[in-house]
């Protein structure tokens, strides 16, 4: 538990936790020396031009980056003090309890009743069939949460591609509440969405916020600015600046960062 | 301002030599099918009776049913769909969700073609040698179904392998980003996306292996037996060595027996596609995409 030269109570407290991160596509290496601590409850915004890494650090924390087989990582990534990259560590847990959400709406083929509890069923202990009542419960609760319940209460036996692009993002954010995540990795979740749709799924994250933890991919400023509460601007895979988010839209420290919000580059 | 040039007078012209082109091929197409099936009916119609279906050859196999025959064919077909469906459905998992793309599995998916094209006949040698001789299982319908199964393996696999291909890899990732195993996401998701697409591998299946005559003439199939098999270690008539039979071995056999033999072979084929089809559609209309 914990990098040699990180006290344990400083590395459980923090949500993410990396230390000399480096991350190689083959030959290409997309992330340089991470060093980031990112906090437990608050939404923090990751932002930086088109392949500044920013999304190869976010699905480095899911490890999906593995599915490539040609990708190597080095350094640690702790999530809530352990770190995943651990030979110990159970990857079908991290998949679990680091839930991805992505930039198109990504919901199963199934109805959006048998959506919401797929991720519960491949992870739950007993066996056999879940009861209708836990069912039910676990349906109600975690479309309640992302504000989707009252739309399609009526509708639950029907196919989940059916519903709109806000409303399947919606419910690509509900199946993974029942499997009591740690955390909400999203990558850049609005893009694929209308302006409404956006500030709909932005109001949803910012309802998530103190229960879970969020870590947001953008390449929308103004979303940055407006959900989050801490900003971290990378460039060429490294972290240039790590502030709270008022402070960065406003004074930020560092020159790359002043030209990227004002759109002089991206 | 909108008026017809001359170019498109030429690009008009051409494509309606095209079009034409290809209506007449589609024609020979489907003539055949239709001639065939035609005289199938207008000679082996009449020949068709309750006798025909369940009675047994006689006077030398110039008169009399079919009854050992129809039921023989489908014993080979039930025995080598039991063996071919499970292997070839579960190498064609293994092979799509499972293996790396490495030179092996290359290697091994071009064998499965390869296997596609081998010639019954080298089939029925394979089976005769495989299973007849060293396996023991003697002139059986296990030994010919079992050299039908082999035959049909690679149908099943590449109608598989396709019809798995053919769900969007976004929903295999968007289950293992939940933490499902490969398993998980075969059962959950893959099969229940991908089945009616091996049904119709299947169905191909049962059409070839119904008709095939090479590979069960020497490892199962006899030429007259006036009993039903009661066991897979048994031999049997088939409908497809029948009418070899009954067409050039036999002498005097009038002529509508013969043409009534292939009708039944062809309505039996085209009655369990129907039935394929048919459960094919209703799987379809479950499907939540």
């Amino acid at each position: 538990m914990g990098s040699a030269n990180t006290p344990l109570a400083t590395a459980t407290s923090l949500a993410i936790m990396t230390r000399d991160l480096n991350l190689w596509y083959g030959d290409f290496q997309a992330l340089f020396d991470v060093d980031l601590d990112i906090k437990s409850g608050i939404i923090t915004a990751l932002i930086g031009p088109s392949g500044c890494g920013k999304s190869t650090l976010l699905r480095s924390v899911n490890r999906i980056t593995e599915r490539l087989g040609y990708v190597r990582t080095g350094g640690s990534i702790h999530v809530h003090g352990k770190n995943i990259l651990d030979p110990d560590v159970e990857l079908l847990q991290v998949r679990r309890q680091n839930g991805m959400v992505f930039q198109r709406p990504n919901p199963l083929p199934l109805s959006i009743r048998d959506n919401v509890t797929f991720g519960y069923r491949l992870h739950r202990e007993e066996r056999g069939r879940l009861a209708r009542a836990e069912r039910d419960r676990i349906v109600e609760e975690s479309l309640t949460k992302v504000l989707l319940w009252d739309a399609v209460k009526d509708k639950l036996d029907q196919p989940a591609i059916e519903l709109s692009l806000e409303e399947q993002q919606k419910l690509c954010i509900a199946r993974l509440l029942p499997m009591r995540p740690q955390l909400l990795l999203m990558d850049e979740p609005c893009s694929a969405l209308d302006p409404q749709a956006t500030s709909a799924i932005e109001e949803l994250i910012w309802d998530l916020r103190g229960e879970y933890t969020v870590v947001l991919v953008t390449h929308n400023m103004a979303q940055a600015r407006r959900a989050s509460d801490e900003c971290i601007f990378m460039l060429m895979g490294r972290v240039i600046e790590h502030s709270d988010t008022g402070r960065m839209f406003v004074t930020p420290t560092h020159t790359e960062t002043a030209d990227y919000i004002e759109g002089r580059y991206g | 301002m909108f008026q017809r040039t001359a170019v498109n007078e030429r690009n008009t012209r051409v494509q309606m030599l095209v079009r034409l082109l290809f209506g007449m091929m589609t024609a020979l197409l489907v003539l055949p099918v239709l001639i065939i099936l035609g005289l199938l009916i207008h000679r082996g119609g009449p020949a068709l009776s309750m006798e025909f279906l369940f009675d047994e050859p006689s006077n030398g196999m110039t008169a009399g049913g079919i009854m050992p025959a129809l039921v023989g064919t489908v014993w080979l077909v039930a025995v080598a769909l039991i063996a071919s469906v499970p292997i070839g459905v579960a190498a064609a998992l293994y092979l799509s969700e499972y293996a790396k793309d490495n030179w092996l599995t290359r290697a091994i998916n071009l064998a499965v073609i390869n296997l596609a094209g081998v010639p019954s006949i080298v089939h029925a040698l394979f089976g005769v040698g495989a299973f007849v001789l060293f396996f023991k299982f003697g002139t059986s319908i296990l030994a010919a179904s079992l050299t039908l199964a082999v035959m049909t393996l690679p149908v099943v696999i590449v109608a598989t392998r396709e019809s798995l291909q053919a769900v969007p890899q976004a929903f295999r990732e968007a289950c293992w980003n939940m933490g499902a195993t490969r398993w998980q996401t075969i059962r959950k998701v893959v099969l229940p996306n991908s089945i009616s697409g091996i049904l119709t591998g299947v169905i191909l299946e049962v059409s070839r292996t119904a008709g095939e005559t090479a590979p069960i003439m020497f490892t199962g199939a006899a030429f007259f037996l006036p009993f039903l098999p009661e066991s897979v270690y048994d031999q049997t008539m088939a409908l497809s060595l029948h009418l070899y039979v009954v067409t050039t071995q036999v002498p005097n056999v009038p002529e509508h027996l013969p043409y009534g033999v292939a009708l039944v072979l062809i309505l039996m084929v085209l009655a369990l596609n129907a039935v394929s089809i048919g459960f094919r559609t209703w799987l379809r209309g479950r499907k939540k995409w």
